[in-house]
């Protein structure tokens, strides 16, 4: 297949190049604003993720963005995690697991509830890099187990 | 309303009909992505537009992924005959499962009339107690935080299982490699 060795044409990766920061930058305001308008950290990660396949296809998974996002994943899924599970914890100080210890700001604005937009971005690293993960576990199954085995050695 | 709605479900069945019976895979995957879609307009209609920005975007990305892998394993792994000891599995975890779901759903308050107290509550309290405008984050992440922790470690254990499955399956280890954190270039091509 020809997007597994060197990805699709230059004008191809060169949009996709593009679309990929706006794609990202879409879903990180998905997941700010998850507090105050429909969307948040689980909508938002998913579209992160497939900002990142979109890459995939364009650049074949060996160079460009989601290489490099590729080589994070697995720091950035347990960033989420400890994150969630941290801002979770801290609330022991000041009462109980799960409590929302930080201050709020005035209502209908991005600091009326800090606590949550923390848990929507954790959300974010965790299901954007987690679904990230998955679609490449795929491809590289697909890859190690598929019909064409030679010539194909990493992602 | 109700006639859309009506409408829409039955097109979804029609849908996933559709999908069970394609021969072809990547019409069945094409037939699943107007399911998910349909789905999620359900959802916009009912008033639910967070599960629909969800829906939307977790279909794409099933679809993509789906398509990235049924077309190059097409319809290979269809058809391998079961042994018995996997069809008893199977039919008893049906039934367990139908009779959770019976005894589950006779417990429930009718659908939509009587709302469950705890639902006043977080209507009542959700912005004064959490600051949130979206009462529905405001319940995902503060009131049922702790749903929300499971449903984190789900996917955390899902990725986790599909990437012993591929390393198991793929034998060497390689397939797993990437999913670790390295992938891309640091082997050389073994063409």
């Amino acid at each position: 297949m020809r997007s597994d060795r060197d990805g699709l044409s230059v004008i191809v990766q060169v949009v996709a190049r593009w679309t990929l920061v706006l794609i990202v930058v879409y879903g990180f305001g998905v997941a700010f604003y998850g507090h105050l308008t429909p969307g948040g950290g689980f909508a938002g990660g998913v579209v992160v993720a497939c900002g990142f396949v979109l890459a995939t296809l364009a650049f074949g998974g060996r160079a460009g963005p989601a290489a490099a996002f590729h080589r994070r994943v697995a720091g950035l899924e347990a960033a989420g995690a400890l994150t969630y599970l941290g801002m979770a914890a801290i609330g022991w100080t000041v009462g109980h697991f799960m409590q929302a210890w930080t201050p709020r700001g005035a209502v209908f604005t991005l600091a009326s509830a800090p606590f949550l937009v923390v848990l929507n971005l954790a959300i974010l690293l965790k299901v954007g890099a987690g679904l990230f993960a998955g679609f490449m576990v795929l491809v590289l199954f697909d890859r190690a187990t598929g019909p064409s085995r030679d010539g194909e050695g990493g992602a | 309303m109700d006639v859309i709605l009506i409408g829409l479900a039955a097109f979804l069945l029609l849908g996933s009909v559709a999908a069970l019976e394609m021969k072809n895979l990547l019409s069945a995957v094409i037939a699943v992505g107007v399911v998910g879609m349909g789905l999620s307009i359900l959802f916009l209609l009912l008033g639910a537009p967070d599960i629909a920005i969800t829906q939307v975007v977790v279909e794409v990305i099933v679809v993509t992924v789906m398509i990235r892998a049924t077309t190059r394993t097409a319809d290979e792994e269809s058809g391998r005959p079961r042994s018995l000891a996997t069809v008893v599995a199977g039919v008893g975890a049906v039934l367990v499962l139908v009779g959770v779901a019976v005894a589950a759903f006779a417990a429930l308050p009718r659908f939509g009339a009587p709302r469950p107290t705890p639902s006043d509550f977080y209507l009542a309290e959700a912005q004064r107690s959490t600051g949130a405008a979206n009462v529905v984050t405001s319940i995902v992440l503060d009131f049922r935080g702790y749903d929300t922790l499971g449903e984190a470690t789900v996917i955390l254990v899902s990725i986790a299982g599909a990437l012993v499955i591929a390393r198991h399956v793929a034998g060497d280890g390689k397939a797993g490699a990437g999913g670790a954190g390295a992938p891309s270039g640091q082997e050389a091509p073994r063409a």
